[in-house]
This record gives C-alpha cells, sequence and structure tokens, in this order.
C-alpha cells in the first residue's frame, strides 16, 4: 500500500467514524424514544435525519466558557485527549478483505500490528486520561468526583477486559488483529469457543465507554454533569462525541474479536478477492456493529444505573473471578486438547 | 374489623430476604427487562404527538383561551363592569370602560362596554372564575391552546385576539360550557360568585 492510498484510506476512515459517531447521536434519541413509546426527534428533515447537523451547529454556536480557575492547558488538552484516543483504535481493526481494481491491490487495515489488540488497550487506557485531565483542570468539585470515578471505574474493568482477552489470545495464539480475524474465516466464530469471554467482555466495554448502567463518571442526578461539568461549547461537544466515537470502535472491536468481523455466515470467502465479496464482507461487519451499537443503546434505556459500590463489587468481586477462571479454562483446554486427540 | 383499605391496586408488599442464586446472577432479569423494552421499540402506538400539527382531542368544557363573546345581532356583550377582574384570583384581567356614543349602538349592547380589555395568559391560570363571575354572559374559556411564543408581550391579550369574529361562521362555540344546568346554577343568587 503507497503512502497516498494509506493517507485516503485513513481520511475516509476517520470520515466514516465521524459520520457513525454523528447519526449514533440521532439512533440513541430515536431507541430511546422508541423504547419509551415516544416519536423522538422529527422536526430537521425527513424523519429527523438532519438531527445530528442540528445539534453540532448548536454546539458550535454556544459560548466557550473557561472557569476562572481553570488549568487552561489541561482544560484544552482533556477533550482534546479524548477524541484523539477514540480516533486513533480504528486503525488496527480489519475493515474489510482484499479490495483488487485491476493491478491495483489494497488491503482494508490501514495497519496489522503483531500486538494489535495490546494497540486497542493502550489507546482506551490513554482515553482515560481525557476524562481525568478534563475533570482535574476544571477546578471543580463535582467535575473532579468524576474524574475519580472514570479513573478507578476505568481501570477496575480493564483488568477483567484484559483477562478476558487473555482467554481469547490463548484460543487464538496471535494478538494481530488480522491474525484473529483470519482464523474465523472458516465460519465458525470466537464466540462459540469464548462465551463467557464474550460477556466479560461486552460488560467490560459497556463500563470503558462509561455507558449506562456504568455512567457513574457523568451521573447527573449526582454529579451535576460529572467531570464535564465545566465545559460548554465544542470542548463538551468532543466530550459527548469521543463516547459515541468510542461506542462505535468497541463495537468494531467486538465484531472482530468474537463475531467473526467481515466474515460472511455460510460463506467461504477465505482467499476471495473479488470486488463483490469484499464490499459484502465490509457490508456485514458495518451490519454486525451497528447491531452491537443497538445493544447499546438497548441496555442503555433497560438498565438503571449502578451504585458506587455495586459497580466496584461486580467490577472486583465477580467479573475478576470469573475472568481468571475463563482464563483457567481455556488454558487447560489448550493442554488438554493434544491429549485427547483433537 | 375489615382489612385495611387498599390505596392502589398495584401495591407489593416489599421484603428483605435472601435473594436466591437466579436473581443474584441477575442476567435473567436483565434479559427480562430487555425484552420489555424491545417489545415498546416495535410498539407502532405512540404516546406522544406531533404538536402543531396534531392536537390531542381536549373536551368540549376544556378551560383554554378566553373569548369574548357577542350577542345573536353581533353586539359585544361585554359591559365593563369589572366583576371578571376582580373574581380574577391571578389579577390577569385589566379594562378600561368607555361610555357608548350615539350610532356605537350596533356594536356594543349596553351604554357602557369596554375599550380596552386586556388578558395576561402568562399570569392567568385558566380557574373560569371570570367566566362564573360575568353577569352578562361576555367571558368564556373555550377549547382552544394559548399558542406559545419566545417573548413576553405578545401573551397579554387585547381585545383583537378575545373578541369573536362578527361573521357567525366564525363565532366560537361556547355551549358545551352553557349548558342548561350552568345557566340555572348561574340564577341562583345565594352564591357568592354569582351576585
Amino acid at each position: 500500500m503507497t503512502i497516498l492510498t494509506l493517507v485516503i484510506f485513513l481520511s475516509v476512515l476517520l470520515l466514516i467514524t465521524l459520520g457513525v459517531a454523528a447519526y449514533e447521536t440521532y439512533g440513541e434519541r430515536k431507541v430511546a424514544a422508541f423504547m419509551q413509546d415516544r416519536i423522538g426527534p422529527d422536526r430537521a428533515g425527513p424523519f429527523g435525519i438532519l438531527q445530528p447537523l442540528a445539534d453540532g451547529g448548536k454546539m458550535f454556536m454556544k459560548e466557550d466558557f473557561i472557569p476562572a480557575t481553570a488549568n487552561r492547558w489541561l482544560y484544552f488538552l482533556g477533550p482534546a485527549i479524548a477524541m484523539s484516543t477514540a480516533l486513533l483504535t480504528g486503525v488496527v481493526i480489519p475493515w474489510g478483505g482484499t479490495v483488487t481494481i485491476g493491478d491495483f491491490t489494497m488491503n482494508l487495515h490501514a495497519a496489522d500490528p503483531e500486538i494489535g489488540i495490546l494497540y486497542v488497550f493502550a489507546m482506551v487506557s490513554i482515553g482515560v486520561y481525557g476524562i481525568m485531565l478534563g475533570g482535574w483542570a476544571s477546578n471543580n468539585k463535582f467535575a473532579l468526583y468524576g474524574a475519580i470515578r472514570a479513573s478507578s471505574q476505568m481501570i477496575s474493568y480493564e483488568l477483567a477486559m484484559g483477562m478476558a482477552i487473555v482467554a481469547l489470545i490463548l484460543h487464538t495464539g496471535t494478538l494481530s488483529m488480522g491474525g484473529i480475524m483470519a482464523g474465523q474465516l472458516d465460519g465458525v466464530w470466537n464466540i462459540a469457543y469464548q462465551p463467557l469471554g464474550f460477556l466479560l467482555f461486552i460488560i467490560c466495554a459497556f463500563a470503558e465507554c462509561n455507558r449506562a448502567p456504568f455512567d457513574l463518571p457523568e451521573c447527573e442526578t449526582e454529579l451535576v454533569g460529572g467531570y464535564h461539568t465545566e465545559f460548554s461549547s465544542m470542548k463538551l461537544g468532543f466530550y459527548l462525541f469521543a463516547e459515541y466515537v468510542n461506542m462505535f470502535i468497541s463495537s468494531a472491536v467486538m465484531s472482530t474479536l468474537y463475531f467473526g468481523g467481515y466474515d460472511i455466515p455460510f460463506l467461504d470467502q477465505a482467499g476471495d478477492t473479488s470486488l463483490l465479496i469484499t464490499a459484502l464482507g465490509t457490508l456485514m461487519l458495518f451490519a454486525k456493529i451497528g447491531f452491537f451499537i443497538f445493544v447499546f443503546m438497548w441496555i442503555r434505556w433497560t438498565l438503571p444505573r449502578f451504585r458506587y459500590d455495586q459497580l466496584m463489587d461486580l467490577g472486583w468481586k465477580a467479573l475478576i473471578p470469573l475472568a481468571i477462571l475463563n482464563v483457567l479454562l481455556t488454558g487447560g483446554w489448550m493442554h488438554l486438547k493434544p491429549y485427547l486427540g483433537l | 374489623m375489615s382489612a385495611p383499605l387498599k390505596l392502589t391496586q398495584r401495591s407489593r408488599v416489599v421484603s428483605d430476604k435472601k435473594m436466591t442464586l437466579m436473581e443474584r446472577i441477575y442476567l435473567p432479569a436483565i434479559i427480562k427487562g430487555m425484552s420489555i423494552t424491545l417489545r415498546h421499540f416495535f410498539r407502532p402506538k405512540k404516546v406522544s404527538l406531533r404538536y402543531p400539527e396534531v392536537e390531542r382531542p381536549r373536551s368540549g368544557v376544556y378551560r383554554g383561551m378566553h373569548v369574548l363573546k357577542r350577542d345573536e345581532q353581533g353586539r359585544e356583550r361585554c359591559t365593563a363592569c369589572g366583576l371578571c377582574a376582580v373574581a380574577c384570583p391571578a389579577e390577569a384581567i385589566t379594562m378600561v370602560a368607555s361610555e357608548r356614543k350615539k350610532g356605537e349602538e350596533k356594536l356594543y349592547r349596553e351604554e357602557k362596554y369596554a375599550s380596552v380589555y386586556e388578558i395576561n395568559m402568562l399570569r392567568c391560570i385558566f380557574c373560569g372564575d371570570c367566566e362564573e363571575a360575568c353577569p352578562k354572559e361576555a367571558i368564556f374559556l373555550t377549547d382552544r391552546l394559548v399558542p406559545t411564543d419566545y417573548e413576553r408581550m405578545p401573551f397579554v391579550y387585547g381585545k383583537r385576539w378575545l373578541v369573536e369574529p362578527l361573521d357567525p361562521s366564525l363565532r366560537v362555540d361556547v355551549s358545551k360550557r352553557q349548558t342548561p344546568e350552568v345557566l340555572k346554577f348561574k340564577e341562583q343568587k345565594q352564591f357568592a360568585h354569582n351576585r
């Protein structure tokens, strides 16, 4: 892949990520409305499909207020980190197979480092700095509480998430996203081997994205706005937007790791590089992502928020032991497999 | 003695018994909840309305925007006695009385009329006391809504908005609020507000 095609591919990826995130805000409001027997936004354009533009325009028009006691540099840095780490994660996800047009071939996969999953984890971990710095820099007790909650929640749930991934890596034998993806192209997805691991992973993904029922960092009823209490205008927009980008990326990661990524069920597409199959595969991946995004919203509008001690109990006393159990079971199975002749 | 009266049919006895394993796993409860929300997701019947285009049906005796009625010959009934303003608990009604000039007999029924009659719709609590106080059957609350606005001033409604149109086809129907029972009740002068 030449530099030019890479730049074009990454630009398209950026645009798609932002576009999906924008329409997630619309989808969230519509899903919420439908689940509560309401109609939802329907004023901007037919069925309200221009609502994200109206919301974005509103965000830009708002006064960009900076508290007098805020630490200006960190105050700027917070939303920037939150947004950029959210956007950086998409690079290692395989968005599709190989495109072949005449002599020109390219993988719909910007980068496939050996440590693909660790890269995702690294970015997610840095993401907490965006929240932490923003909450701390705004010099407001509610923001600080939100930031402290966010960081302790992220650290607690990253452990269980990492353990869930360890079991998956034991099964796949590779850390590269492309490798994990290729292992599922035969039609048997990793969910078949790692159901408990997937359950742990999706719960932790909710917590990592600060989504309900784990949205304690910003819970309005207790902390005004949580870590973004003092943020306004597009800085607030960046925080809110980063949450939706994170949701999109974690849905993509979940689809890739456990649900076969761009693998089309009941169709052997390994080695097939025809344009139609590649396009269908990418569409398939986006369908899976769409489903997971819907699950994110579905959960949010079903479950009430956990209490803080319940959150910590669940993380440390339930998810981590289960994740360790899962690692042990998977490891034991891997060890026993040769003896059983499998 | 009979059992204590239940205030609602839905009341449940609460207990703090230890949860069973199934309840503590919490996942079955989550799935149950998700099935409920999914059922609502696909339910075509919505409780909210696209308001300005679609309005919720209102009862004929709804207490909405006021109207100042004209009589059968199109003359304003109001005689600016001020009883409605006195009766108004929110002090939303103000008026200026004027004397009917020669040649204005077609416009006003009595010798005295309200040259200015204003209701502040932001103060009004739509209680209907003005209607009950009115001895001339001039002011009524109707099932029309007061439209929203971004400013405060447009909510002070003058005669231009309150008096019903002269055109007989555009008259505002208040028959639901002016039933024979209501008229009979108004005749009973032992009630303070009918005096």
